[in-house]
């Protein structure tokens, strides 16, 4: 099978998504992300050099809306679905000194 | 209050008065209760909810105050519409307990129309599915057959309507996620035009993709429903600004003169026999209405099914990053933030999510984005532009629903393509972002429903209902014929 995806590359993604994998997972994920990505490689017949690309389905221009203050979350509301909160703030644990 | 009452027919019986809310919300609540531990279409039913909505709303009509278009109409939500003070669990386990601090904005215009929400229904987890089988709280039985999956990721919503929970419910439809379980659960359900409906308050899976939409048992409803639905919504950025069509008034306009493009590259490769024998009969049907009917090729949406599995991963993976035990929803403890993230990713998601994640993680990835996520983007334009042409020769076109009648559970085993090829027929509609619907047309193999997709030009809703309403006739015609035979 031609791999189009190595676990390798399973393994770097799931570190750049946030997911850890045990060694099943990545045997797994791999062998079925290649099938997909296989399948998906029937793309590459078409001649595509001179079609433009398109993110969504109309042509949307950005407008502004009236700058006028409406209703929002009060903090409290804000914060009721949070695991942690302190101080109207979202407790997270620690941060400084980690590395990425 | 019986059984196959119409959505019309019990809100025009509320507003007059022949029939109270709470009598017509303890009726479906009995449905539930005798069926529901079988089908499980429910993540959780709001009974008391229900019945306080519905007692206040009688009160409302004895006051002599105008209820609106679906007056006492229960109303069964899908789990990933957030809800105010009840659950919206996208039916994961990362948003398990957790409780919207607002209502997604169809969920309110469906309460300002006098329906009574009764509860929030099962999804593959995340919408992430064709089966309901991916969701972490249970499958959902499909009620035509409970050894077969209501499709997907709606099935909850589909097997609601087709259960007799309740007469109409929500759903969303990111690549046929409506239109595909209303074929399995033989009910009528519509994708509306992108930006139609508010997206506000749906939880996002592939936002340039993601449409809300309705489920009925007949055409009238779902139409009814839609125009309740539809309209501009500042809060959602690709929200049209222009009114809700008028969709009832045109159901009985008839085909007469419509052209009808039958899609001939949806009608070869990997369909059921039965299925096709029902879409050509569908194609007679209008035809005897007075339509014209013809073959009209769209050859880019074979390449649909490629440029989507990019597309919708690539967004999704983008649009999942918020569960990261942070602002809601589960959190799984770990000595620092990116520890804690990952360990709550990993705890949180399941291995459907997490594939498209992946993939989609990928497919966006320095080195690999103009090969894959670029090449896709340049597919949805060539899917745009072959259907632009088609509807130079069609008012409207048609095509199975799906490929297949329900299959039954694990039938695709650990295969995800095989489950992504169910989707073939549905998913081009999201990528040119026009409107679909499906509505139940005969049976095919083991005498399961067969839906037949109408698809339509932008914003022309009006068209695709108009046949979708003379497919419905011609089949109640061919049923009730069926039936002296």
């Amino acid at each position: 099978m031609s791999a189009r995806i190595t676990r390798d590359n399973v393994a770097h993604v799931a570190k750049l998504a946030r997911l850890s994998l045990d060694d099943n997972e990545l045997e797994t994920f791999t062998a079925q992300l290649d099938a997909i990505l296989d399948h998906a490689a029937d793309v590459e017949a078409l001649e595509l050099d001179d079609v433009a690309p398109t993110s969504h389905p109309f042509d949307l221009v950005d407008v502004l809306r009236p700058d006028e203050p409406g209703e929002t979350l009060s903090p409290t509301d804000a914060l009721a679905g949070a695991p942690a909160a302190e101080s109207g703030r979202f407790r997270v644990p620690t941060i400084l000194g980690e590395a990425p | 209050m019986t059984a196959m009452q119409t959505a019309f027919d019990i809100a025009n019986a509320v507003r007059s008065g022949d029939l109270s809310a709470v009598e017509v919300t303890q009726y479906y609540l009995s449905q539930i209760e005798a069926r529901e531990p079988e089908i499980h279409a429910f993540n959780e039913v709001t009974a008391q909810k229900a019945l306080d909505c519905a007692a206040a709303l009688d009160q409302r009509v004895q006051a002599g105050e105008s209820v609106g278009a679906l007056a006492g109409v229960p109303i069964a939500i899908k789990d990933n519409l957030c809800t105010k003070g009840t659950a919206t669990t996208c039916s994961s386990k990362i948003l398990e307990a957790w409780i919207a601090p607002y209502d997604a904005t169809v969920v309110k215009r469906v309460a300002e129309a006098g329906a009574i929400a009764i509860g929030k229904t099962n999804l593959d987890e995340f919408a992430m599915g064709s089966s309901t089988e991916n969701s972490a709280f249970g499958v959902t039985r499909n009620p035509v057959d409970t050894t077969r999956v209501p499709g997907g990721s709606s099935g909850g919503s589909a097997a609601a309507v087709a259960g007799g929970f309740a007469p109409i419910s929500l759903g969303s439809d990111t690549g046929g996620s409506i239109r595909q379980p209303a074929a399995f659960c033989g009910v009528v359900g519509v994708k509306p035009t992108y930006g139609l409906v508010s997206r506000y308050g749906l939880v996002a899976f592939a936002s340039s993709l993601d449409q809300v939409g309705p489920f009925a048992r007949t055409v009238k409803d779902s139409a009814l429903l839609l125009e309740v639905l539809a309209g501009h919504d500042p809060a959602d950025a690709t929200s049209i600004p222009q009114p809700a069509p008028s969709l009832v008034s045109h159901l009985d306009d008839g085909v007469q003169g419509l052209r009808v493009g039958l899609v001939s590259e949806l009608m070869g490769e990997g369909i059921q026999p039965e299925v096709a024998a029902q879409v050509r009969a569908s194609a007679e049907a209008l035809a005897a209405a007075g339509a014209i009917v013809e073959e009209v090729s769209v050859p880019a949406v074979t390449y649909g099914l490629s440029a989507y599995y990019l597309i919708a991963p690539a967004e999704a993976s983008s649009n999942l990053a918020r569960f990261d035990g942070v602002r809601y929803g589960l959190r799984v403890d770990a000595p620092t933030t990116n520890e804690m993230m990952v360990a709550t990713r990993t705890a949180g998601f399941g291995p459907e999510v997490k594939r498209r994640i992946m993939l989609g993680t990928y497919a966006l990835s320095a080195g690999y984005y103009d090969a894959y996520y670029g090449r896709a983007l340049k597919v949805r334009r060539l899917i745009h532009d072959d259907f632009a042409r088609a509807y130079q020769q069609a008012d409207v076109l048609i095509t199975p629903t799906s490929p297949t009648v329900a299959f039954p559970f694990g039938a695709k085993g650990d295969n995800p393509l095989a489950m992504y090829l169910c989707d073939l027929y549905t998913i081009p509609t999201n990528l040119a972002g026009h409107p679909g619907m499906s509505v139940p047309f005969g049976t095919g193999a083991d005498g399961l429903p067969v839906g037949v997709q109408v698809l339509a030009g932008t914003l022309d809703e009006v068209t695709m209902f108009k046949v979708g309403a003379a497919l419905e006739r011609a089949a109640t015609a061919e049923a009730a014929k069926g039936a002296e035979r």
